[in-house]
């Protein structure tokens, strides 16, 4: 279909159905069921098969007519986009569409206290007992845990096995006496991440993913999702301006509660927008140290954004090359928070020194100061990414190991 | 707006790059270096010839190809990888740019097909090559039309058969035309501190030339963006040779049992240059497509050049270091791009120039935000 005709049927569609006055639920069971939910989607799969382009029309119309679309925010898209890749059918079919009605909220559990930057060294326990899968251990860096439905989980089921292959995925119900989240406060203040505590807790056996010890893989693809949302940028959707009918007070309550973790997130990359506005507000663009380094800035992120768009656009060319977007999109993300906290530390001068409402931007730029640490650690320190490229891409020789072997024999943090 | 090559800009790549790879390999490079000349006249004959590249950028009507900046970019590009010596850079690129933005009509007839052509051999005499703010404040014109001063740096001036002249006059920037061997003209070769690209010292002492137009701020500038678009893509090329090269020695060479390529301080060094290279290579992609339809930043050429100033040399640094000792033999060829990338990255402007050009233009145009959204 071209964009005309897509804009033609959608927006035929909306005039037909949409309407303010519906629950939330209610018209996102429309949207699945018109197969607007996903529209980039599989067919097969609540979608329509559309390329990136032609589900933007899509989204522009839903804009137009200020629909309300699927349910966005959080980490419930990680979780949704491996079930589509992974999933069996009664999977896709079980939790594909509560996630995009918003009926449920997902989190993220692989990380762990004992296995951060080795992922694959992870030592939560499953254990088939009596046809359902026991869970025992802790994982750490849980974004929205604590209001999540469910969750994605990387445990394992063997530990005779090299480290890699003894991990199985999970899709494990968070609303169970078996598991706990704790928030967890952050250096910024924040509480974004949780603690997610599993005693006992009990996973039915068709909600193992992908079949057993075939975790790593699974995770990968997760993780590539991941990074891809890193190098975009995860700025949180601004509320749509209030509207009236009753539909647009339930979205609201629904993206305060999912973006709540996110509301540092600008500030961690770096706030390039305050740059020039705070440079000229207090002078200092007179100070050619100053302009220099914001020039530098420029540089990177223009750099960063040009690099990506050509990486896109060779995408879409189906040149086979190897590109190696996510990965050097994710560093240089690193490398321009930490340039531009450079910049604004310049700017501010002693300023710096203040957080809080009378500081600068309401507090904004002091909190960038302390939340730029986070962009180089979070979805895999920058120290992996270079790990990645320099094997990946550039076929460099793997560091030599000594993690071989059976998992059980491995040295491990002490837990 | 252009965000990647087409098909058939990719297909001339490949045309440039077979030449290149054949006609200047390492070897070649060491002997034209060591000459005086510093250029391979039938090589140079069939480049304009066979291949027409001295023309990429010339309009058709006189008598070059009429392609642009892009591919303009490609044949620098490739130029550079190859470490290409030759008076292409400063005939068809730097007199050339000069002469289509500020020659008359009746000298653009009369000139511009020899260069296209490579019958003739110009080259752009600029007394300061750090800023374009800062041409024309030694060489001078009188209204009768004689030059004096000295420009004490000029490409491959030692072969030219023409002199593009910029010098200041009573009514700004004039340019200039002298045929090389005019009398009053002292062309002096001097040590270049990168063999592979030839300079000469000029003097005019009370030259009689003719007036063949003139440079404006905006022509200027102009002309000074276009020539630091086709040098950064020549840089570009010569990092990524020199990136690709390192990358591979540390695969094969061995030490303490192992690979050093498999050391994490060679990977995270390797993977960083990595990123910032192809973060230079897209702008400077990026300033090529601005030029090609005069849309984008302002500031895209000024940007490309900081970036592959900074991008060539730490490319240049990396590619000794990591080979170790070897690296900074002669005999060992990556001296040969590291001395291009340390007299590139000062050529028409450093970096540093550069950054506050790009600060001066945003101030100009404040909707210019620092590429990305908040």
């Amino acid at each position: 279909m071209n964009p005309d005709e897509i804009r033609k049927e959608v927006s035929e569609w909306l005039d037909a159905n949409w309407t303010p006055d519906r629950s939330l639920i209610e018209w996102r069971n429309m949207l699945l069921e018109g197969g607007w939910a996903a529209p980039d989607w599989p067919e097969d799969c609540f979608g329509r098969g559309f390329n990136a382009e032609q589900a933007a029309v899509v989204n522009e119309v839903f804009a137009e007519k200020g629909a309300v679309s699927a349910a966005q925010v959080g980490p419930r898209r990680l979780a949704a986009e491996t079930i589509l890749v992974h999933g069996s059918e009664d999977q896709k079919k079980r939790y594909l569409p509560p996630i995009l009605t918003g009926e449920h909220a997902w989190c993220q559990l692989f990380s762990e206290p004992g296995s951060g930057s080795d992922l694959a060294g992870a030592s939560t326990r499953a254990e088939l007992v009596d046809g359902q899968w026991i869970i025992n251990g802790q994982k750490v860096w849980n974004t929205s845990a604590h209001h999540a439905d469910y969750g994605i989980l990387v445990a394992r089921t063997d530990w005779d096995l090299p480290k890699h292959q003894g991990l199985s995925y999970f899709l494990i119900n968070m609303r169970q006496p078996g598991v706990e989240a704790r928030p967890l406060r952050q250096m910024n203040g924040h509480a974004s991440f949780n603690e997610v505590f599993m005693t006992d807790a009990v996973i039915p056996a068709e909600d193992l993913m992908g079949g057993e010890g075939n975790g790593w893989a699974i995770a990968t693809t997760t993780l590539s999702i991941e990074r891809q949302g890193f190098a975009r940028g995860r700025t949180p959707t601004a509320s749509r301006k209030p509207t009236e009918g009753p539909i647009y007070q339930e979205l609201a309550t629904e993206l305060e509660i999912a973006n709540e973790p996110y509301t540092w997130y600008p500030q961690r990359e770096g706030r390039i927008d305050l740059v020039l506005p705070r440079a000229k507000e207090t002078g200092a663009i007179e100070d050619p140290a100053v302009r220099q380094e914001i020039a530098r800035l420029m540089c990177l992120s223009n750099g960063a954004r040009l690099a990506a768009a050509s990486a896109a656009a060779q995408r879409k060319s189906g040149s086979n090359e190897v590109i190696p977007a996510g990965s050097i999109g994710k560093l240089g993300a690193s490398v321009i928070a930490r340039q531009a906290a450079h910049v604004h530390t310049m700017i501010s001068g002693a300023d710096a020194m203040l957080s809080g409402p009378d500081s600068a931007e309401e507090g904004m730029i002091a909190e960038t100061l302390i939340s730029v640490p986070a962009i180089s650690i979070a979805g895999g320190t920058d120290e992996i990414q270079r790990n990645i490229i320099s094997e990946r891409v550039l076929g460099m020789p793997k560091e030599q190991r000594s993690d071989t072997g059976p998992f059980r024999d491995i040295k491990r943090n002490v837990t | 707006m252009q965000i990647e090559y087409t098909e058939d800009q990719e297909q001339f790549r490949e045309v440039v790059s077979r030449f290149l790879q054949a006609k200047s390999t390492p070897i070649d490079v060491r002997r034209l270096m060591a000459s005086n000349e510093g250029y391979d006249q039938a090589v140079w004959q069939q480049l304009c010839g066979e291949v027409g590249l001295a023309g990429t950028h010339i309009p058709e009507e006189y008598g070059g190809f009429g392609f642009g900046p892009i591919e303009l970019g490609i044949v620098s590009e490739e130029m550079g990888r190859h470490l290409y010596c030759g008076p292409f850079f400063a005939s068809s690129v730097m007199a050339g740019y000069a002469l289509l933005n500020g020659a008359t009509e009746a000298i653009k007839s009369a000139i511009l097909p020899d260069i296209a052509s490579g019958d003739r051999i110009a080259t752009l005499v600029l007394d300061n090559l750090n800023n374009p703010e800062k041409v024309g404040s030694v060489l001078k014109a009188n209204d009768e039309h004689v030059v004096s001063g000295t420009a004490p740096i000029v490409v491959d001036a030692h072969i030219a058969d023409l002199l593009i002249v910029a010098a200041s006059t009573s009514d700004g920037l004039g340019l200039y035309l002298v045929n090389a061997d005019a009398d009053g003209i002292s062309i002096k070769p001097e040590e270049a501190l990168d063999p592979t690209r030839k300079i000469s010292r000029v003097s005019f002492d009370g030259v009689s030339s003719e007036r063949i137009g003139g440079l404006n701020e905006e022509s200027l500038n102009l002309t000074w963006d276009q020539i630091c678009n086709a040098l950064a893509h020549e840089m570009i090329g010569g990092a990524q040779h020199l990136f690709e090269s390192t990358v591979e020695y540390t695969k094969v060479r061995v030490q303490f049992g192992r690979p050093i390529g498999s050391f994490q301080a060679l990977k995270h060094r390797c993977a960083d240059l990595l990123m910032e290279l192809e973060f230079a290579k897209a702008a400077t992609h990026h300033a090529a497509f601005c030029l090609a339809t005069s849309e984008g930043e302002p500031f895209a050429a000024s940007m490309a050049k900081a970036m592959a100033s900074d991008t060539y040399m730490e490319a240049a640094r990396a590619g000794v270091q990591l080979r170790g000792g070897i690296g900074f033999t002669w005999e060992e060829d990556t001296h040969l791009w590291y001395k291009r990338a340390k007299s590139s990255e000062v050529f028409m402007g450093s970096a540093h120039m550069h950054r506050e050009r790009m600060m001066k233009m945003i101030e100009i145009a404040p909707s210019h935000n620092t590429g990305e959204q908040p």
